[in-house]
C-alpha cells in the first residue's frame, strides 16, 4: 500500500466537524534553497495540512529535514515557492494568506504570533526584562508601571524572574530560550509557535514548560505549532503529530495513532514506512532509517509511489 | 565521433591547452558576470535600502503614529562620534601641517608665502575635511554598525524583530543612518577647524609666516559656499557609509566569518564609494562654479 492514501485518511479521520475552527491551513507547500554555486535544492515538498483553534500540533522529523524552515514559511519569514499558508486571525476578518500579504496586514497577523526561536533570539543589547517588555512597549498604549507588572508575571511564568536584570550574554541556553518564550507570550497571542522548546533543558525545567505549553493552550485556548524531537515531550503536549521526512509529509495523525505505532513490535509490522517511523519514534538504532537497503527502499515507495 | 580519426596523437597536446585557456577564460568570464552582477545587485539592494530609510524617517517625523526614537538617535549619535572624535583631530592636525610644508617650497619659489593661508583653507574646508572625516568613520562607525547587524542576524534578533512585527529599517537602520550623518556633518566641522589650525601652527612657528597675516588671508579667502559644499559632500559620504555598513550587516550569511567579511567590505566599499562620489560631486560643483 502505498502512502499517499495512508495520509488523506488521516485528513478525513481528524476533519473538523465544523469547518469554521480552522486556524491554520497550509497547502502545497513547497520551499527550495539555490546555494552559491546556483544549484538548487528541495527542502520542503507538498507540505499540507490543517490546524484547529486551540490544539497543539506537533511537527517532528530527524534533523535537518526542514521542521525549523516549514516553521519560518509559515510565520511568513522565509518566501516559498510554491503553495499557501493561510490564517484566521480573531483581529481580521478574512483568512489571510501571510505569502501574499501587503506589509501592514503582515504585521498585524504577527501581533497575534508569539514565536519562541530555537536559539532563543532574545535582543542582545537589552536586559532580559526589556526584551520581554519591548513588544509591549512597542504594540500596546499601557503604562509603564502596568508593562513592569507585566513583565513580572510573564517572566515568573516561565521561572526567569530572578534573572530579570541579566543580559542574554549572561544567561545560559536553556535560559535563554525561556526568556525568548517570555517575550512571545508577552502581548497573550492567540497562536504559539515553538522552534524546539525543550532542547537543552533539564528534565524538570523541560517539563515545566511543556505543562505551561499545555496551560496555555487548555485555560487560553491558544493555538500552537511545536517542533521537537524530545519525543518524551512531543507524546505529552500533542493532540495531533505530523511526521516529517526528506521534506514530505510521512505521517500525520492523532496522538493515539502515534503511541500505537511507537508501541507495536517492529517485527510485526509488514509497512516498510510503518517501521521507519517506529525506529524514529522509539529512537532504536537499528531499522530501516539507519539500514542503507531499508533508505533505497523508503526511497522507492515515498518519492515514487 | 567521425572528426577524431583526422586529428594526429602528436597534436592531442595542444588541443588540451587550447582548451584549457579556453576553458579559464571562460571562468573568468563567467566570475567577471558574476561580479558585475553582484555590483549591480549591491548597488540596487542599498538603493532600495535608501529609500525605505528615507520613507522611515520622514513618516517618524511628520506621521503622529510612529514614533521617533530619540534616546536610540542620541545613544547611536554617541557611538558614532564619540570613538572618532580623537583620530579625526589627530590625522586633520596632521594634514594641516603636512599640507604647509608641502606647499611652502613651491609657493615660496614665486614669493607667494603669505597665500598659504589661502590653499590650506580652500583644501581643507573643500576637500580634506569632509573626506578625511568620511573615511576615518567608515573604519568606527561603518565597520561597527556592519558587524553589529551582522551579529544580529545571526543570532536571529533580525528575524525575531520581525516576527514582533518591528520593521528593522524603522527600528535599526534609521538611527544609525540619521546618528551618521548628522555626526558626520558635526564631525567635519571640528576637522575644518583643527585642520586650518594644524595649518596656522605650522605656517606661524615653523615657516614664520606672520599669524596674522594667515587669519586676515584665511577671512579673505573663504566664501559661505566653500564651508556648505564641503558640509553638504560630508552629509552625503554619510548617507554612503551609513547605507554601505547597514546593508552588509543586514545581508550577512555564513556565521562568524560572514560577519567578518561584512566588516571587511563596508570599509573597503565605503572608500571607494566617498572618492567616487568626491570626483562626481566635485565636476558638479565645478560645472556650476560652486
Ligand atoms: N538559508 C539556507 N540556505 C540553504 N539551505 C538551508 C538554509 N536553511 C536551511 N537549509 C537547509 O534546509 C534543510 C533543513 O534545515 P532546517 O533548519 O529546517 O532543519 P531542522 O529540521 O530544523 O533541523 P534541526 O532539527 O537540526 O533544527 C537543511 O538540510 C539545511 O541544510
Ligand atoms: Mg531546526
Amino acid at each position: 500500500m502505498s502512502d499517499a492514501p495512508d495520509i488523506t485518511n488521516s485528513i478525513v479521520a481528524n476533519a473538523p466537524p465544523e469547518k469554521d475552527d480552522i486556524v491554520i491551513s497550509v497547502r502545497g507547500l513547497k520551499k527550495s534553497f539555490v546555494n552559491a554555486e546556483g544549484e538548487r535544492s528541495v527542502v520542503l515538498d507538498s507540505i499540507t495540512f490543517d490546524v484547529h483553534k486551540g490544539e497543539t500540533i506537533v511537527i517532528m522529523g530527524g534533523s535537518g529535514c526542514g521542521k525549523s524552515t516549514l516553521l519560518n514559511c509559515m510565520i511568513g519569514e522565509l518566501p516559498i515557492d510554491r503553495g499557501s499558508v493561510q490564517y484566521r486571525i480573531s483581529t481580521i476578518n478574512d483568512p489571510v494568506d501571510i505569502c501574499q500579504v501587503p506589509n501592514d496586514t503582515l504585521d498585524a497577523v504577527r501581533k497575534r504570533f508569539g514565536i519562541l526561536f530555537q536559539s532563543g533570539a532574545l535582543f542582545n543589547s537589552m536586559t532580559l526584562a526589556e526584551n520581554v517588555a519591548l513588544p509591549l512597549r512597542e504594540h500596546s498604549r499601557l503604562d509603564e508601571r502596568i508593562i513592569d507588572i507585566m513583565v513580572a508575571l510573564k517572566l515568573q511564568q516561565v521561572k526567569m524572574l530572578p534573572h530579570r536584570d541579566k543580559f542574554p550574554s549572561q544567561l545560559s541556553g536553556g535560559q535563554k530560550k525561556r526568556g525568548g518564550l517570555a517575550r512571545a507570550i508577552a502581548l497573550d497571542p492567540e497562536m504559539l509557535f515553538y522552534d524546539e522548546p525543550s532542547a537543552g533543558l533539564d528534565p524538570v525545567t523541560s517539563t515545566a514548560i511543556d505543562q505551561l505549553i499545555m496551560d496555555l493552550s487548555d485555560k487560553l485556548n491558544v493555538t500552537s505549532v511545536v517542533v521537537t524531537h524530545e519525543m518524551d515531550s512531543a507524546f505529552r503536549i500533542a493532540d495531533r503529530m505530523i511526521l516529517l521526512d526528506k521534506g514530505m509529509v510521512l505521517k500525520m495523525g492523532n496522538r493515539a495513532s502515534f503511541e500505537a505505532l511507537r508501541d507495536a513490535d517492529p517485527n510485526s509490522l509488514t509497512n516498510p514506512s510503518d517501521r521507519l517511523m517506529n525506529q524514529f519514534l522509539n529512537g532504536f538504532g537499528e531499522g530501516p532509517l539507519t539500514d542503507a537497503e531499508g533508505i533505497s527502499e523508503f526511497e522507492r515507495l515515498i518519492v515514487a509511489p | 565521433m567521425t572528426d577524431a580519426p583526422k586529428h594526429p596523437a602528436g597534436k592531442s597536446a595542444n588541443p588540451s591547452v587550447a582548451n584549457r585557456a579556453i576553458r579559464e577564460m571562460g571562468s573568468a568570464t563567467l566570475d567577471g558576470l558574476r561580479k558585475g552582477r553582484n555590483f549591480v545587485e549591491d548597488v540596487g539592494g542599498m538603493t532600495g535600502l535608501l529609500f525605505d530609510t528615507v520613507t522611515w524617517t520622514l513618516r517618524s517625523l511628520f506621521m503622529p503614529k510612529v514614533r521617533f526614537r530619540l534616546a536610540t538617535l542620541v545613544t547611536q549619535m554617541v557611538r558614532v562620534g564619540v570613538n572618532s572624535i580623537g583620530i579625526i583631530v589627530l590625522v586633520q592636525a596632521f594634514i594641516g601641517c603636512i599640507l604647509s610644508l608641502q606647499l611652502a617650497p613651491t609657493l615660496e619659489r614665486y614669493g607667494q608665502l603669505e597665500r598659504i593661508a589661502d590653499v590650506i583653507a580652500i583644501g581643507v574646508i573643500r576637500e580634506l575635511g569632509p573626506m578625511i572625516t568620511a573615511i576615518v568613520l567608515s573604519g568606527f562607525a561603518g565597520a561597527s554598525i556592519a558587524a553589529e547587524l551582522g551579529a544580529m542576524v545571526e543570532s536571529e534578533e533580525i528575524k525575531a524583530l520581525r516576527a514582533h512585527a518591528l520593521d528593522p529599517i524603522q527600528f535599526l537602520v534609521v538611527p544609525r543612518f540619521l546618528a551618521t550623518v548628522l555626526m558626520i556633518v558635526g564631525l567635519t566641522v571640528i576637522a575644518n577647524v583643527v585642520g586650518i589650525a594644524g595649518g596656522y601652527f605650522t605656517s606661524w612657528l615653523v615657516l614664520n609666516v606672520d599669524p596674522e597675516v594667515y587669519i586676515e588671508s584665511t577671512k579673505a579667502a573663504l566664501v559661505l559656499s566653500d564651508l556648505t559644499t564641503g558640509l553638504v559632500k560630508a552629509g552625503i559620504f554619510g548617507m554612503l557609509i551609513s547605507m554601505i555598513a547597514c546593508y552588509e550587516g543586514l545581508t550577512v550569511s555564513g556565521g562568524a566569518v560572514g560577519v567578518g567579511n561584512a566588516t571587511t567590505s563596508t570599509v573597503v566599499k565605503s572608500i571607494v564609494a566617498i572618492i567616487g562620489t568626491d570626483a562626481i560631486i566635485t565636476a558638479i560643483f565645478f560645472a556650476f562654479g560652486l
